[in-house]
């Protein structure tokens, strides 16, 4: 586990110990959830001469098993697999970071990994910030600071931004920007964004 | 009921509409108004879904048994199919289905141009082929299998080339649209330029920029019987619908069209693709839902784009100022098929001057079609034109400013008539102070060294504003004083589900949070036209509130029964019916529709809801609704490299009455930073030797990352236009893209004494304008 991931750190509210307690339960009882087993009625038995090879990714707390084509890329799991559409496929090759996941704390592109070797990483996806309607304090700071508009690009945004607070208390402007530099926006939400990552590590410092 | 024949506007595009006149439409509320929803930085109403990740796209659609398209595009600018096999792809394992112009004929497209599957290729990228699979690596691998025999015919690519005598023909009847220019002409203009004491001539050239929106097009279709269901990623739910319905020759409503939230659109998606065609045909042979996403070379490549052109500008004034006389020249390459590539209104209509001449000739190439695309023609019309305005200034020592306050037009010389409002000034005046115009010559002294040179420059904008019929609304408000919205158009990211839900709440009297709205399905909304020129919201606000008047009216007589006291006597605010000769006497809203609960067998009731209809009226015909701005930059220009870094920009628009500060700020911060991507980096280049895209990727294609922004700062002018709409609003969406380049362009003249005339003003263009002006440090 990286040093960085501490769970004295409230704010984030999947804490080391929270998420091996996910892990632990998810992998005693062999849990398929149930959009896998909808994904697996998909694959068609007919599509002959593909290899398929098992999988076991740790997502967002939980474990899953899958069969899937060698080729096929993290993020491609994630939106047709296991229907975590929250991760988006805008470039599929590392240009736009819309597809930024976390693996161990750290930021990665999904779209350039093979499921394959997300194996043995614990990857967090944007679905994993919030549940029943409650939102992470810093998707909080999005919303209140108006820093999103067609919400496309968000996602990835966002999860850059976790990351950064992870490895930095009190970033700086400059801080920001560099940390969201690989992630691309059209709309143009770049200001909000530096406020709303401002304002909560503020927050965070308790000012 | 009264009908009306109404003048709309779309991207420069006049219709007439027949239109009803509301007999119930509230009246406008007064400037001064004590509104208690209106003008609120309310956070977006959606921001749940879309800061979550749970938001639906047409991208996040997966059914079960869903299969997947892939379309085969021509490698060839121009090109005709002589033969195609598909035998191999047929046969791959995974495959079900591949589409060739033999199976999928008699389906028209650009009018009689063109067919779903053309034998004759007129741009790479044209669909020559769609295969279905069961996954899309399966579908993607089968595109490589269909053998495809092309003759391939001389191209061209450039509009002035395309113009040459003997250049390939690319329609019949040649390649300049309608085989004549597009001509303006107002007074004289000879004698304009004889009475001018200054003239500046000088040629613009803009590149072709394509949306490059974050969600590439994409469609899913799924059969029921006769009936489709398409998500697809729009603009424009209804109209998209109406094709598929007149195209697939099936009854309007069997067909319904979803799109929730869509990731970016910018005026690429305001009406049907090919490929949604493709896939709904596909499915209803197959029997499974068929899904299409366009990959990023192939939204490049086929999805439009803001189109190049060369836009030759003489202008000339007296030695005071006053403009006697602005011509423009101007070339499109439209693509290749017919699109809008005009760029003369900013200059027909923004400065005051009587003698103008436009000629606008829009030409075929053989590249893509140009779509609309955030201000069309504005951005790099105004580019141009307001270079041209700041060497006018010059030339009669003035400044910049005082220039363009000196030749302000009070009317519409266009379509001689007032304005319903101009904030201009206002515009221009806060923009100023805020800017620190005035201390510019300060600045520039203390900050430039030897190399980076700073500089300051501003520039003008106008826009229709006025948005228009046809759009509709329903609300429904519920026995326990929740409400529902049911509106035509999208909220494409703008906010307009949350200015509408203000604009409801004002109306009714009840907080925000009692509200839920829906838009962007076919199949619970009231039509509504696009969702884009910056007239979604002046079109639905209107029917919108017209909706929750005639609710109100009804809860008002509702409250009017139990408290005993007349109607007329009753309003409502912040969640209560109030008696307004005694507001101490009231009644919570709840309390009155409580009585609206319907159980059965509980006694008599009349309704179980109140529901209220609204729509939007005629535009006034007597006067012109524009939206406007101002805005001003400061850049650093390095001349060693050449590369260009704003610093500052401060951008002040006047759109009628400001509904969400928060929001609006974000639209106009978003403008500012495409304009700035148009400006200095954002540029579709083409392979001569190929007529492909060299840059169709998020990397070599250059959007503004997060580093590239400058400090943004907005002015809205609060200026309520009665005269527009009940609601007092213009448009917004593209006002904020239009001034911004212009503004850059002018304060790199100011920092460093050359004109850079070809956009992108990239380090290359700036350092050959410096050897050329002699001005290389």
């Amino acid at each position: 586990m990286p040093s960085k991931d501490k769970s004295s750190r409230s704010l984030f509210p999947i804490t080391r110990r929270r998420f091996i307690q996910g892990v632990s339960a998810g992998t005693a009882a062999a849990v398929v959830a149930p959009e896998v087993a909808r994904a697996q009625i998909q694959i068609d038995p007919e599509v002959a001469g593909q290899q398929r090879v098992p999988v076991r990714l740790q997502v967002n707390g939980r474990s899953y098993r899958l069969n899937i084509d060698p080729r096929t890329t993290l993020l491609e799991v994630l939106r047709n697999h296991l229907d975590l559409t929250g991760t988006k496929l805008v470039c599929d090759r590392g240009e736009c970071g819309a597809c930024t996941v976390l693996r161990d704390g750290q930021p990665v592109y999904a779209c350039l990994m093979l499921a394959l070797d997300a194996q043995r990483h614990r990857i967090e996806t944007i679905e994993s910030l919030s549940a029943n309607g409650k939102l992470h304090p810093l998707q909080e700071a999005f919303v209140r600071h108006d820093a999103l508009q067609c919400g496309f690009c968000t996602p990835g945004m966002v999860m850059a931004c976790k990351a950064l607070l992870y490895s930095k208390q009190d970033p700086s402007l400059d801080d920001i920007k560099e940390a969201i530099s690989g992630n691309l926006c059209k709309c143009g939400t770049y200001p909000k964004i530096f406020r709303a990552v401002q304002d909560v590590a503020q927050l965070r410092q308790g000012r | 009921m009264a009908k009306k024949l109404t003048t709309v506007e779309l991207n420069g595009v006049v219709s007439e509409v027949w239109v009803e006149v509301p007999e119930n439409e509230p009246v406008a509320w007064p400037k001064e108004a004590d509104l208690a929803v209106l003008g609120k930085p309310l956070p977006r109403v959606d921001a749940y879904e879309k800061v979550s990740g749970r938001a639906r796209y047409t991208h996040d659609i997966n059914l079960t048994g869903m299969l997947w398209m892939k379309i085969l595009r021509s490698p060839y600018p121009y090109a005709r199919i002589l033969a195609v096999d598909t035998s191999k792809a047929e046969a791959l394992p995974g495959v079900k289905l591949v589409l060739t112009h033999k199976d999928v004929a008699g389906f028209a497209w650009y009018g009689d141009r063109s067919q779903l599957l053309d034998t004759t290729l007129r741009s790479v990228g044209d669909e020559v082929a769609a295969v279905v699979a069961v996954n899309e690596h399966s579908a993607a691998d089968a595109l490589k299998l269909i053998e495809v025999e092309y003759e391939e015919l001389p191209y061209v690519l450039e509009g002035e080339a395309a113009l040459q005598e003997g250049a390939p023909a690319i329609h019949e009847g040649g390649n300049l649209l309608r085989g004549r220019p597009f001509v303006y002409q107002r007074g004289d203009i000879e004698q304009g330029f004889a009475e001018a004491e200054f003239i500046v001539e000088a040629t613009f050239r803009s590149q072709c920029q394509v949306h490059a929106c974050l969600e590439t097009h994409c469609s899913v279709a799924q059969w029921s019987g006769d009936k489709l269901t398409v998500w697809d990623s729009s603009q424009a739910v209804h109209p998209v619908r109406e094709s598929l319905a007149l195209t697939l020759n099936l009854p309007v409503a069997s067909v319904r069209v979803i799109c929730l939230y869509s990731g970016g659109g910018f005026g690429s998606k305001l009406w049907l693709n090919k490929h949604t065609v493709l896939a709904a045909l596909a499915a209803r042979q197959l029997g499974h839902p068929v899904k299409i996403t366009l990959d990023r070379s192939e939204e490049a490549h086929s999805m439009g784009n803001r189109p190049a052109n060369v836009m030759t500008l003489k202008a000339g004034c007296k030695r005071d100022g006053t403009l006697t006389a602005l011509w423009m020249k101007n070339i499109g390459s439209v693509g290749a098929y017919p699109a809008g590539g005009g760029t003369g209104t900013p200059l027909r209509e923004i400065y005051r001057c009587p003698n103008v001449k436009t000629e606008d000739s829009i030409v075929h190439i053989n590249a893509d079609t140009a779509r609309p695309h955030r201000a069309p023609g504005h951005v790099q019309g105004t580019w141009a034109l307001d270079q041209v305005m700041d060497a006018l200034a010059e030339k009669c020592s003035l400044d910049p400013l005082e220039f363009r306050l000196h030749n302000y037009s009070e009317t519409d010389q266009v379509n001689n008539r007032p304005y319903s409002t101009k904030g201009l000034r206002d515009a221009y005046e806060q923009g100023a102070t805020k800017f620190g115009w005035d201390e510019r010559a300060a600045r520039k002294r203390h900050y430039s060294t030897a190399s980076k040179k700073r500089g300051y420059g501003m520039a003008t904008q106008i826009w229709t504003g006025a948005g228009g019929p046809p759009g509709y609304a329903i609300i429904k408000l519920y026995h326990d004083a929740t409400v529902a919205i049911f509106s035509g158009c999208q909220d494409i990211g703008s906010a307009t589900r949350t200015s509408m839900v203000q604009v409801a709440a004002e109306e009714l009297g009840l907080p925000p949070e009692k509200f839920s709205i829906t838009m962007g399905d076919t199949q619970g909304t009231p039509y509504g036209f696009v969702s884009g020129g910056s007239r979604t919201t002046p079109s639905q606000a209107p029917a919108v509130r017209m909706a929750a008047a005639e609710v109100k009216r009804q809860l008002l007589a509702l409250a009017a029964q139990q408290m005993n006291l007349p109607a007329a006597r009753l309003d409502t605010r912040a969640g209560y019916v109030f008696d307004t000769r005694n507001p101490a006497t009231r009644k919570p809203i709840a309390e009155v529709t409580a009585e609206l609960r319907f159980g059965f067998g509980s006694g008599p009731k009349l309704q179980n809801m109140l529901i209220g209809k609204g729509w939007r009226g005629p535009n006034p015909d007597d006067v012109s609704v524009n939206s406007w701005g101002a805005q001003f930059a400061e850049v650093e220009v390095d001349t060693d490299t050449g590369e260009v870094r704003v610093l500052r920009i401060v951008a002040a628009h006047e759109f009628g009455r400001v509904v969400n500060p928060l929001t609006a700020s974000s639209q106009i911060e978003g403008g500012v930073i495409q304009g700035i991507g148009f400006a200095l980096y954002e540029e579709r280049v083409l392979n001569n030797a190929s007529g492909r895209i060299v840059n169709a990727n998020l990397h070599d294609y250059k959007i503004p990352t997060a580093q590239d922004i400058p400090e943004i700062e907005t002015v809205l002018i609060n200026l309520p236009d009665a005269r527009a709409n009940s609601v007092g609003v213009k448009g917004l969406g593209e006002p904020p893209i239009i001034p911004t380049a212009g503004a850059i362009a002018n304060a790199i003249y100011d920092a460093t004494g050359v004109r850079v005339r070809q956009s992108p003003m990239t380090p290359q263009r700036v350092l050959e304008a410096l050897e050329e002006g002699g001005r290389r440090a």
